[in-house]
């Protein structure tokens, strides 16, 4: 096999951002027909080596050619018009306009008076998504359609505008697994098209499912490149992490310790939480000291779960105790009361409060302990902030820094500390290492660990599954908001969870291909 | 027909629809949204017309109808800007303009009357548009500041307000708002080639989509190559060009530049749009609904004026509470359909 | 370089200089409109012409305050200057009763507005701007009904209150500045405040971190229409007359010129009541400095157009950083 043709790439590429050096003298190169994995952990420069290629940063040095000719695009339009197409993350249509008119936005079929022919965009548009597995009706507004099927409609309409190069910036964080299969369909297609693919994601076996070529950053700098077949999995993560081998193996992927002395009583009873169309009838307990891991594929109610523990969310139905008392549901300050905290998955619009200080941010659910008659006590908010930041080793230029300038791992600590602040007796924490480099992710294990030997009831959300599995006592599985599974003792591993959730997904789903763990 | 929904599933389509389960009663949510006021233009018609003799005669409908005219100009250029996610809070105090302007160029003739105003007020619409387009102010600050710059410059050109420039009854200018066609007042005329024209662009020219998109979502607009800030900066502009010319035309219709009509108008084309079921939050709106807004406006303002004992006060008061009972029902639809 | 590269690195100097205005540019205007006053005013360095200015400022910073709470809370409140009208109307009709119930009947009117716009806001999420446009209709329309036209206030407390002073400093002055000094206390010391500001910054991190969020923006119009009601008093006793058609016209647009002119962000989680009170003198000054020169009112307003572009020009690149 020859290799095939070069469509986009850059040498030498260099962009810096005030004190940080974002991407240091990185070559990449994307080939028709190959579909490209590019892969580090937060922060090692993925995401602005896409955002130069698709024209939102300009490089300070370095070259990028595009179909063998020298190229600089200003701007993301320019990319796009050239052939460069982009899947972000998030959606990114307009959800009150129809399909079709999504589908179609900025060059719809027009009848001779130059007016927009509707007709023709409806019946093109339905013809379009039909191969991409996607049969609706295309004239309702895109909002009606699951999340899978609007980035369905996203990738048809960044194919469709004659795309050399698609770019998917994780494109499966909110597919269901059928989901996933379908955009793989759609990805084969296009490499059998001789289009270039460049693929992001975390997931490993999504990579070796479907990428031909890694390209593996670290720190801003290019550490390895190569056919995906070359590098076998425990190699690509030591890579990325900038471990050994040998200590991967021996430390595990993560921080924590294992199995922790648990109380008998449960502190949290969450009974029959019904919320419609997102929590089935859900009951879980936490002891003291027990860290329940709560499993199951995006959607499946995880969040949700957690969140009308908190009182963020109202319920259909369902009891709430702490330590036996009952607790009103959909209320948060009810719900902090008894002593339940939440650490929110969206950290950075849910969690911290960006342009207050460390300070505010840590005072803020305590305040009104810390006040007498409505009027702040300073001296009560400095002990307290002290005593944490010294505690969870918060690294910031000191109490008045704003939280919105510290990195995404402090910001957790922070979070953390604001609720310690309160005393709580169970902890929910929904993804609590996500983004955050892995330094941070490191203590803020060990720290999960530490809070739960205290005697603390900790639920843990997390999309990883080595810190799902050897974080927790015991892992809940939910699918579709209802639980499904519990691993509890010996049963506790990666296999179990895995064959409990594809388990479950088989249950309802029609095919069998559902999981690919 | 183009195919639907139930063609479209014989193919057994891999990504399932989840929204199905709500969609009928979606459907009755958007009903609702588009319609109901227009059932409440209906019924409230219907009773006044029961109830006072006088309220379903000739003459009183054609004065609602003229009167109508002009805020529904108004209102129209609103749409647009509230359909984008914005709202121009200036164009009361640019309807006043325009019709000074207008009644004092209307001595040079009807050519000078009508384009001087427009190029005054688009001007203004134009500065608006780019200081919200491109400077990224917010539009409520700018326009309310554009709304005092407008005021300004209608004092500076009126003595303070103290001198009224007539409009000469016997000129062309003063037919556009005082003749008749058919037996129909001009200016209900010219609202309604400016209605179908706005409908038509709005539905089904590219500008129209771009309207959309940037108030559904202005980064995904971006990335999907609609001209988010030439989209902004025209519709403001749009805006200013139809109060200018709205104040333009009651100034023939009322043969002179009068300086104390119309300020607060922007409420009352505000309320008509919202009343009509477009969207404050933008992204979702029709040029039909505002036109139905301004009629309901101006049916309760004259069932209010024929009440012989209510004061014209509350007028405001009606005002007031409808846009209130319109923007909770909206609000409450609105997320009703998402919890969905 | 593009558009979009050079909004993306914007020279640091003059981000800085971005800053600065927005944080001490009000100061300085103040300093400099003093300045060239002085020189080149007749008569404008007299315990008369002081007072005058000191009372006429007062109810604009009064109302200013109401609404620099309103818009640290990522809100907005323009409903205030009907609110204004409405307290007036009220004062009038309650005169009878001595003008401490009426005072009272007004602020009870205020808060009564403000509760409305609150609980719109708070409970049914209705945009702060809708919601309290509402209200700006409304009050206005009900003011008018309960006052038809203009009518003369005559009660000596209110007239003295109006009129006289105290060492030279006027009363208006005076309360106007205690109600600063407690607004101020508010924000900074207590938990309310803290709240507040929280809430601005980010209303979905104040709820999950169990704010009273629906109770703190409640107490926030409330508070607002409480101030416009004062405010709508004062000028009553100052004009020793109720006029409700037209008190408090703009005055929405001066009150947040006066806020954003001072230093707080439109997008909320900042409150600063000292810009605010500087805010409110540079329009006063402003005003008084072009009709002092002969220039017609015509020209304050578009100058105040100005200023106010301005003020969220400056700020606008602070929200880049």
């Amino acid at each position: 096999m020859t290799a095939p043709a070069e469509v986009l790439a850059v040498r030498g590429l260099t962009k810096r951002f005030p004190g940080v050096l974002a991407l240091d003298s990185v070559d990449f190169t994307a080939r028709a027909g190959e579909v490209h994995a590019l892969v580090g952990e937060n922060g090692a420069g993925k995401s602005t080596l896409i955002k130069v290629l698709t024209g939102v940063y300009h490089p300070d040095e370095g070259d990028l050619t595009y179909r063998g000719e020298p190229a600089a695009f200003a701007t993301p339009l320019a990319a796009q018009a050239a052939g460069i197409s982009t899947i972000y993350q998030e959606v990114n249509l307009i959800p009150l306009m129809s399909v079709a008119r999504n589908l179609f936005m900025d060059r719809e079929p027009k009848n001779r008076l130059g007016l927009i022919d509707f007709r023709r965009m409806h019946t093109e548009a339905t013809r379009i998504l039909r191969d991409y597995g996607v049969g609706v009706d295309v004239r309702r507004p895109l909002r009606d359609l699951g999340v899978g099927a609007q980035q369905m409609v996203a990738l048809a309409r960044a194919v469709s505008v004659d795309a050399r190069v698609v770019i998917m910036d994780e494109p499966t964080s909110s597919l269901e697994p059928r989901e996933v299969q379908t955009l793989f369909g759609v990805i084969r297609r296009l490499r059998e098209q001789g289009i270039a693919v460049v693929y992001v994601s975390h997931r490993m076996e999504e990579l070796y499912a479907i990428c031909d070529a890694v390209t593996v950053l670290r720190d801003g700098r290019l550490v390895h490149t190569g056919p995906l077949a070359d590098t076998d999995r425990l190699t690509l993560v030591s890579l990325m992490l900038g471990r050994e081998l040998g200590e991967v193996r021996a430390e595990g992927m993560t921080k924590f310790t294992g199995d922790h002395e648990t109380g008998t009583e449960p502190v949290l009873r969450a009974e029959h939480l019904t919320r419609r169309h997102e929590l089935h009838d859900i009951s879980l307990t936490i002891r003291p000291g027990e860290v329940v891991g709560l499993g199951g594929l995006l959607g499946s109610g995880r969040t949700e779960t957690a969140k009308a523990i908190a009182g963020a969310l109202p319920l259909g139905s369902g009891k709430v105790t702490v330590a036996g008392a009952p607790v009103r549901t959909g209320s948060t300050p009810a719900a902090i009361r008894a002593g339940i905290s939440l650490l929110p998955e969206d950290r950075k619009s849910e969690g911290i409060v960006p342009g207050l200080s460390v300070r505010e941010n840590i005072a803020l659910a305590a305040l009104p302990q810390m006040s007498r008659f409505g009027l702040v006590s300073e001296a009560a908010i400095d002990k307290v902030v002290e005593t944490f930041m010294k505690r969870l080793q918060i690294k910031a230029s000191g109490p008045h820094q704003k939280v919105g300038e510290l990195s995404g791992g402090n910001q957790q600590k922070v979070l953390l500390a604001r609720w310690l602040a309160m005393q709580p007796k169970v902890l929910l924490l929904d993804e609590p290492t996500r983004g955050i480099d892995v330094g941070a992710k490191a203590e803020v294990q060990k720290l999960i660990d530490e809070l739960a030997e205290d005697g603390l009831g900790v639920l843990l959300i997390s999309s990883d599954v080595e810190e799902l599995i050897e974080g927790s006592d015991r892992v809940v599985v939910l699918r579709d908001g209802a639980v499904v599974g519990e691993l509890t003792g010996d049963d506790v591993t990666e296999d179990r969870l895995l064959q409990a959730i594809a388990a479950a997904a088989e249950e309802a789903a029609d095919t069998t291909e559902a999981v690919t763990p | 027909m183009t195919v639907s929904y139930e063609d479209a599933v014989v193919d057994k389509p891999t990504v399932e629809e989840p929204g199905e389960r709500g969609s009928r009663r979606d459907r009755l949510t958007a009903l609702a949204q588009q319609h109901g006021a227009l059932v409440a233009l209906v019924v409230i018609a219907a009773i006044a017309s029961l109830s006072f003799d006088s309220f379903a005669t000739g003459g009183n409908i054609e004065n609602m109808a003229v009167s109508s005219a002009f805020l529904a100009v108004v209102a129209l250029g609103m749409t647009f800007v509230i359909i984008t996610g914005g709202i121009d809070l200036s164009v009361g105090s640019v309807f006043v303009l325009g019709g000074v302007l207008a009644a004092w160029g209307s001595r040079y003739g009807t050519v000078v009357a009508l384009l001087l105003p427009l190029a005054v007020c688009g001007l203004i619409g134009l500065i608006n548009g780019l200081l919200i387009a491109r400077s990224r102010l917010a539009p409520f600050i700018v326009t309310l500041a554009a709304m005092l710059a407008a005021r300004g410059i209608m004092l500076s050109i009126t003595d303070e307000g103290a001198q009224t420039y007539l409009v000469d009854k016997k000129s062309f200018f003063a037919d556009l708002g005082q003749g008749k066609l058919l037996g129909i007042g001009v200016p209900v005329w010219i609202t309604a080639v400016l209605f179908i024209t706005g409908a038509v662009v709005l539905r089904r020219s590219r500008f129209g989509q771009h309207v959309y998109a940037v108030g559904g979502n202005e980064d995904a607009a971006a990335l999907m190559g609609a001209p988010v800030a030439r989209t902004k900066t025209l519709v403001y502009t749009l805006s200013g060009l139809l109060a200018g010319f709205a104040g333009a035309l009651n100034a023939a219709w009322l043969a002179s530049g009068v300086t104390i009509l119309g300020f607060g108008m922007e409420l009352d084309a505000i309320a008509a749009v919202v009343i009509g079921g477009t969207l404050l939050s933008g992204g979702l709106g029709f040029v039909s609904g505002s036109l139905v807004g301004v009629l309901l406006l101006k049916v309760i303002q004259n069932v209010i004026n024929q009440i012989g004992s209510l004061d014209s006060a509350y007028q405001q008061v009606v005002s007031g509470a409808f846009l209130v009972v319109v923007v909770i029902a909206q609000t409450w639809l609105g997320r009703r359909r998402q919890v969905l | 370089m593009t558009d979009l590269a050079l909004g993306k690195s914007l020279p640091a100097d003059r981000a800085q200089l971005m800053r600065w205005l927005q944080d001490y540019g009000v100061y300085a205007g103040v300093t400099a409109l003093l300045l060239f006053n002085v020189v080149f005013t007749e008569n404008f360095v007299s315990g008369e012409n002081f007072r005058t200015q000191a009372v006429q400022v007062a109810p604009v910073l009064i109302v200013a305050l109401g609404m620099a709470l309103a818009i640290g809370s990522e809100g907005v409140d323009l409903s205030v200057g009907s609110v204004m009208a409405l307290a007036t109307s009220l004062v009038s009709l309650y005169l009878g009763y001595g003008p401490w119930l009426a005072l009272i009947a007004a602020i009870i009117g205020g808060m009564v507005c403000g509760l409305l716009s609150g609980s719109l806001i708070a409970y049914i999420g209705v945009q702060p701007i809708v919601a309290t446009l509402a209200l700006m209709v409304g009050c206005r329309g009900l003011a008018n009904v309960f006052l038809p036209q203009l009518e003369t206030v005559r009660d000596d407390t209110m007239a003295t209150l109006g009129t006289g002073d105290i060492l030279g400093i006027p009363y208006l002055a005076l309360i106007a500045a205690a109600l600063a000094a407690l607004v101020a206390f508010t924000v900074k010391r207590t938990t309310f405040g803290r709240q507040l500001l929280a809430i601005g910054d980010s209303r979905p991190a104040a709820q999950l971190a169990g704010l009273p969020v629906r109770r703190v923006l409640i107490m926030v119009y409330v508070c607002s229409g409480a101030l416009a009601a004062i405010a709508g008093f004062l000028a009553t006793a100052r004009l020793q007359a109720s006029d409700p058609t037209s008190l408090g016209n703009l005055m929405e647009l001066s009150a947040i010129t006066a806020v954003v002119v001072g230093g707080t962000p439109l997008s909320g989680g900042r409150v600063r009541i000292g810009g605010t009170v500087a805010g409110a003198i540079l329009i006063q000054l402003l005003t008084a400095t072009l009709i002092k020169h002969d220039l017609p009112s015509s020209a304050t307003q578009i100058a105040q157009a100005v200023v106010i572009v301005l003020a969220v020009y400056a700020a606008r690149e602070r929200g880049k950083q």
